[in-house]
């Protein structure tokens, strides 16, 4: 037998059979997560095609995070569509606060080593960060696999992407992963997997491989997985078994990159492959700033801005929005004394949600300002204004950018 | 099944957000009511121009961005049947089978405004016919896909057959 990825070996073990890319097939789910942005169109197709009982309520999770606090009665009505749904018995249901789905499936405990996890919002090809696969599908699918408990799967070709090297100094998984953005196009891995291997794997925290595998959806991959190792399994904290590919598994393709010459970087507006370093744009405005989404939301992000700001206030009239990926993160945070210190510096602290990220919540931009941003996409009027500027960086730029006003390279 | 209509051109990597704001999506989800706003970040004139049953004509990674079904939906809405495109983002691809919209994957590159565009789409194979010369010829798409498209989407298909295993 042909050895096989990562990815192909998960398929193979939900397909009951072995199976390689290119191949179509039925595979069961381990986890079927819908938001309240994919939910309600859920539900309302659910009972189109007839559906009586999910697979296993246990399995299906519906989180309210794009809409919080609840912007309007319509938006309100949506709501209480899930709410219905959850005590009609038929889902787990995560309210309005309690933070992002992408950030809430690992914490919450959905996602194993090995797991195939289908989620209503594109990122959730975090959960690879967990030696899983997670990909992102629409509502008709949402529904038809929350009544079969399967789907069918085209198996993905698996481009390997070898990391070498050291990180410097403030420079982060975020600015890694807007650089394989800018090296591989949005378009460089559709319809494909991404893998990650290398002597600096080792290094990357937890925290790191989600922003990795979460913006890996920019490439148009349909799933971006990381191989299990002591960093997993100290965060499992009981013994997991994981999932590696074959010595003789075959690649689509092979990039290797070298973390030795990574520099602070930006994805400029607007696409999230117009990828450049924060040092070639220095001196340019800069009026708002993100630190938080389902990218950079976590403990770690909210501490590395706070170690760039250090005893500087904002920069005058400069706005800085908050936004802890989950309530966990946010009562962490305050106990550590962040939250004080940001809002001290005048930041603005939102509840734990997908925040200002795609406009559905609040923080919408004004027209002709430059945003500094931690999330994921800079499209045209991606924030609510189509006037606005999205730059996305990682938390250290955001802060370094959020105490002088300007577009600043982090420790400069 | 035949389809023929004007199409209208867009380039590479429209994503869903230019395919339907995501402001809107706060007032409804209507697909016939969000399909006046159909593109209306890159070309606010849009859905006053098209008609129903034109086509879109796109470039590379066509739906890129979130997975959220409503954008095939709008686009389906808006009375458009077809979208041609020389790659689609893989959740913009499974939402367009699973709301019946018929996406065509061919080099689109020689399309220009205002050319009649006859796609025909048959179990043996995709043919793509511009101003009345065979212009593209694809594979079949596979089994699973076709069934589902014969059904004319996901919805029609769970209610005929109810599940994925033992169909195909």
């Amino acid at each position: 037998m042909a050895g096989q990825t990562i990815v192909e070996k998960i398929f193979s073990e939900h397909a009951g059979k072995l199976v390689y890319s290119n191949e179509n097939i039925i595979a069961a789910v381990d986890v079927v997560m819908a938001t309240d942005g994919s939910g309600p169109l859920t539900i309302d197709l659910y009972n189109k095609m007839a559906g009586k009982r999910v697979f296993n309520p246990e399995k299906v999770v519906m989180v309210l995070d794009h809409y919080v606090p609840c912007p309007n009665d319509k938006v309100a009505a949506l709501h209480d569509s899930m709410r219905a749904f959850a005590q009609s018995g038929q889902c787990q249901l995560l309210e309005l606060g309690e933070g992002i789905c992408h950030q809430l499936l690992p914490e919450k405990g959905y996602v194993k080593p090995g797991n195939l996890i289908v989620g209503g919002d594109s990122h959730s090809t975090t959960y690879g960060a967990f030696n899983a696969i997670g990909t992102g599908i629409g509502s008709s699918d949402l529904a038809a696999t929350m009544i079969s408990g399967k789907l069918w799967f085209r198996v993905p070709e698996t481009i390997k992407i070898i990391i070498i090297g050291q990180f410097h100094k403030y420079v982060t998984a975020k600015d890694l992963a807007l650089y394989i953005v800018g090296k591989l196009g949005a378009n460089g891995a559709i319809y494909k997997a991404i893998e990650f291997a290398g002597s600096a794997v080792g290094q990357l925290t937890m925290d790191d491989r989600m922003t990795l595998c979460n913006m890996m959806v920019e490439t148009g991959a349909k799933c971006a997985v990381m191989p299990g190792d002591d960093v997993t399994q100290a965060y499992f904290k009981s013994s997991v078994g994981f999932v590696a590919s074959d010595d003789d598994a075959i690649f689509s393709d092979s990039i290797t990159i070298n973390l030795d010459n990574l520099q602070p970087m930006l994805a400029l507006p607007h696409q999230v492959d117009n990828v450049s370093t924060v040092e070639l744009h220095e001196e340019l405005s800069v009026h708002m700033g993100i630190l938080g989404t389902c990218t950079n939301g976590r403990l770690s992000d909210l501490r590395l801005a706070l170690e760039i700001m250090g005893d500087a206030p904002l920069a005058p009239g400069f706005e800085l929005l908050v936004v802890p990926a989950s309530r966990q993160i946010y009562i962490e945070a305050l106990r550590q004394g962040l939250i004080e210190k940001f809002i001290l510096k005048g930041a603005i602290v939102l509840p734990p949600s997908c925040g200002p990220c795609c406009g559905s919540s609040p923080g919408i931009p004004s027209s002709g300002e430059n945003i500094v941003s931690t999330a994921n996409r800079n499209f045209i009027g991606r924030m609510g204004n189509v006037n606005s500027n999205i730059y996305l960086g990682s938390p250290a730029t955001v802060a370094a950018c959020a105490i002088t006003g300007k577009m600043t390279c982090p420790g400069r | 099944m035949l389809y023929r209509g004007k199409g209208h051109i867009f380039g590479d990597n429209i994503n869903t957000d230019y395919i339907i704001s995501s402001r809107r999506k706060r007032d409804t989800l209507n697909e016939l009511e969000l399909s006046k706003y159909l593109m209306e970040d890159i070309d606010p004139k849009f859905a006053a121009r098209i008609s129903p049953g034109d086509f879109i004509v796109a470039g590379n990674n066509f739906g890129c961005g979130s997975a959220m079904e409503i954008a095939a939906l709008v686009v389906r809405g808006a009375g458009i049947p077809v979208i041609l495109a020389k790659s689609f983002s893989r959740t913009f691809y499974r939402n367009g089978i699973n709301t019946g919209i018929l996406l065509v994957v061919c080099d689109t590159s020689k399309i220009k405004p205002d050319d009649m565009i006859e796609v025909n789409a048959t179990d043996a194979s995709t043919q793509v016919i511009v101003n009345n010369s065979i212009y593209a010829q694809t594979l079949p798409l596979p089994e699973t896909i076709r069934t589902i498209i014969r059904c004319g989407g996901l919805v029609a298909y769970m209610c005929k057959y109810g599940d994925f295993t033992g169909v195909f």
